[in-house]
């Protein structure tokens, strides 16, 4: 569903703030897998999601989704493949304008938009149904605007709108992370939940250990713009936390031995 | 004696107000046409400020490319209607200059209209000949509004015309801005990565915006250019204050009143007309006309300044609450 194939990111080439960002990516996604993806600060996993998603040109690779190379597209053509939670709930939707128009653009990701009205009575049919599911009360407040919400009604509203038209690939960075524990379970579960009816293909970034562990069927970690860790399957369900440590200090320990062979 | 002067006195102060009164009210209706095709104008700039989120400085020429145009159309004897649609589409290529410098040549939003203005001033004056401005009197041509009918009660009487114009207007604009694409540029301005994120090209978005509002700018120039009997090379200097003016006090009188789209941008029209009622009172009061332009940089500045104000208002109110807490 989704191919990486050795992309790399350096921004600011040429300049004093240089920031090399991915170094080495390389990875393959099948049809419904659902990956987790941990790793420190600044190493590369916001990166990686905006390359995938076009915010910005990789300067080398390609990246394939469903088959079709993308690498050229402009972020607002790979829409149509791919949808995206952020970390802040006000980047995902569009707070002056109501709960019902966010999701209107939302059904429309990827599709033509003409002179057709806005939205239709059947669709705010459906969207108040939809809503109903979240039990969050948004239900009775179609026509609210969204910047009135909560940050966790925000969130569950946007994860909403990335599924509502099935994406080839949802990408969540780090999307519970701005939230309070309690309503960051609710969100989880809700993301769960869409990503299981739906069999989605996705990739969910969080810098909690034990939801990357717990969640999904494969997991990455990242390290200094590239993927140190990769782990599927079998070896995924039975992974405990000490596990993934000591595979982070490998991997990384590697880096380091790389490192000190690079400087001698 | 002494008595009968004091009344004479006052008999004449009380006459002499009466007739600057009358003075005052005899200029209304001629302040509310204005009001009202500044109110077109302002509906344009509402458009790029307030929907897209740019501020577009190409107005001050589009307005005047207008004007221009109207006027020697109408001169060499194109009919109003084809001369106002050709206005239209002259502001939307001044739009599409601005949008291309913006999204394709990546200047700054400001910088690129102030570019296309600049242009503009030598184009407009081409248009008009190589002169600075051009007569279209209501004697010789047939005009769909025109000062001299400001105070008459009949089918002619500007006011009446332009309240047509302004709510077909702003009946097009909610058409418009309900549809899928215009609900795609609303979010462009509201939320740009957003936007994208659902597959909108916010680029194109602002450079659709930005000539629909041009051409309602330039339409504007064409009415003024009408209804003031000439066009004039310089009458859109200042312009996008004017507009910005005439939304910013109507989102400060109305503003917590309506919330439908329409609505609201009847209060752009309706702050049109209130600045230039005001205005008419001040000139009224004895200010000099030459002094307006001042007096419009401030009343608009201090209005554009009240957000930060009041949002520091509440913070450092906050900082307080949180020492006492
Ligand atoms: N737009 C940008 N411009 C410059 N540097 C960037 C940009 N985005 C990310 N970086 C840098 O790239 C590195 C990786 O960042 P990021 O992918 O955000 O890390 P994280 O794994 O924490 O999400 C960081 O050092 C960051 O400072
Ligand atoms: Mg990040």
């Amino acid at each position: 569903m989704l191919k990486i194939n050795h992309i790399a990111k350096t921004f600011n080439p040429g300049t004093i703030s240089e920031k090399v960002a991915l170094t080495d990516v390389d990875i393959h996604l099948d049809e419904g897998e659902f990956v987790t993806v941990i790793g420190g600060n600044g190493a590369g996993k916001s990166t990686m999601l905006n390359a995938i998603s076009g915010v910005f040109q990789v300067d080398c690779g390609t990246i394939e989704i469903g088959g079709q190379d993308v690498t050229n597209l402009p972020e607002y053509k790979r829409a149509a493949f791919v949808s995206r939670v952020f970390q802040d709930p006000r980047l995902g939707t569009a707070s002056t304008m109501n709960i019902e128009e966010n999701m209107a653009l939302a059904m429309r990701r990827g599709q033509k938009r003409g002179l057709r009205w806005g939205i239709s009575a059947a669709e705010r049919k459906m969207y108040r149904e939809q809503l109903h599911m979240l039990d969050l009360g948004l239900e009775d407040r179609l026509g609210s605007k969204v910047g009135l919400l909560s940050g966790g009604q925000r969130q569950a509203l946007t994860l909403l709108m990335a599924t509502i038209r099935t994406p080839k690939l949802l990408l969540l960075d780090e999307h519970t992370a701005a939230l309070d524990p309690k309503t960051a379970a609710n969100v989880l579960t809700l993301t769960q939940k869409l990503i299981e009816e739906q069999h989605l293909t996705a990739l969910m970034v969080t810098h909690n250990m034990k939801d990357a562990i717990a969640i999904g069927n494969r997991l990455i970690m990242m390290n200094a713009g590239r993927i140190v860790v990769d782990v599927s399957g079998e070896q995924k369900k039975a992974l405990t936390r000490d596990q993934l440590m000591k595979l982070f200090e490998k991997a990384s320990g590697e880096e380091l031995a790389n490192d000190r062979m690079l400087l001698s | 004696m002494e008595r009968q002067g004091c009344i004479r006195c006052s008999l004449l102060f009380v006459g002499g107000m009466i007739v600057e009164l009358i003075k005052l009210i005899n200029a209304l209706p001629g302040a509310a046409a204005q009001g009202l095709i500044w109110g077109i104008m302002a509906i344009g700039v509402y458009i790029t400020y307030r929907i897209l989120d740019v501020a577009d400085l190409t107005v001050d020429g589009s307005i005047a490319t207008g004007g221009a145009v109207a006027a020697v159309m109408i001169t060499s004897g194109w009919n109003v209607g084809v001369s106002l649609l050709a206005a239209f589409l002259a502001g939307v290529l001044a739009g599409l200059a601005t949008g291309l410098f913006h999204t394709r040549m990546g200047i700054p939003a400001i910088l690129s209209g102030i570019l296309t203005q600049l242009g503009l001033y030598s184009i407009n004056l081409r248009i008009l000949g190589n002169k600075a401005n051009m007569a279209i009197s209501v004697n010789n041509f047939h005009l769909i509004v025109s000062s001299r009918n400001a105070r008459q009660m009949s089918l002619e009487n500007p006011i009446l015309i332009l309240v047509i114009f302004v709510a077909v207007l702003i009946g097009g604009m909610y058409w418009f801005f309900g549809t899928e694409y215009g609900c795609s540029l609303r979010a462009t301005g509201a939320n740009p990565n957003m936007a994208r994120a659902q597959g909108i090209n916010t680029e194109t978005g602002k450079v659709v915006g930005l000539m629909l509002s041009n051409g309602i700018v330039s339409l504007s120039g064409a009415l003024l250019a009408q209804y003031q009997g000439f066009a004039d090379v310089g009458m859109g200097r200042g312009a996008i204050v004017i507009g910005l003016a005439a939304v910013i006090i109507g989102e400060v009188v109305f503003g917590k009143l309506f919330h439908n789209f329409a609505l609201k941008l009847m209060t752009v029209a309706v702050g049109a007309i209130l600045y230039y009622l005001v205005i008419q009172v001040v000139l009224w009061l004895g200010l000099n006309t030459n002094d307006l332009k001042l007096l419009t940089a401030l009343v608009v500045g201090v209005f554009l300044a009240i957000p930060h104000w009041r949002s520091r208002l509440v913070s450092s109110a906050r900082r307080k609450g949180g020492q006492h807490a």
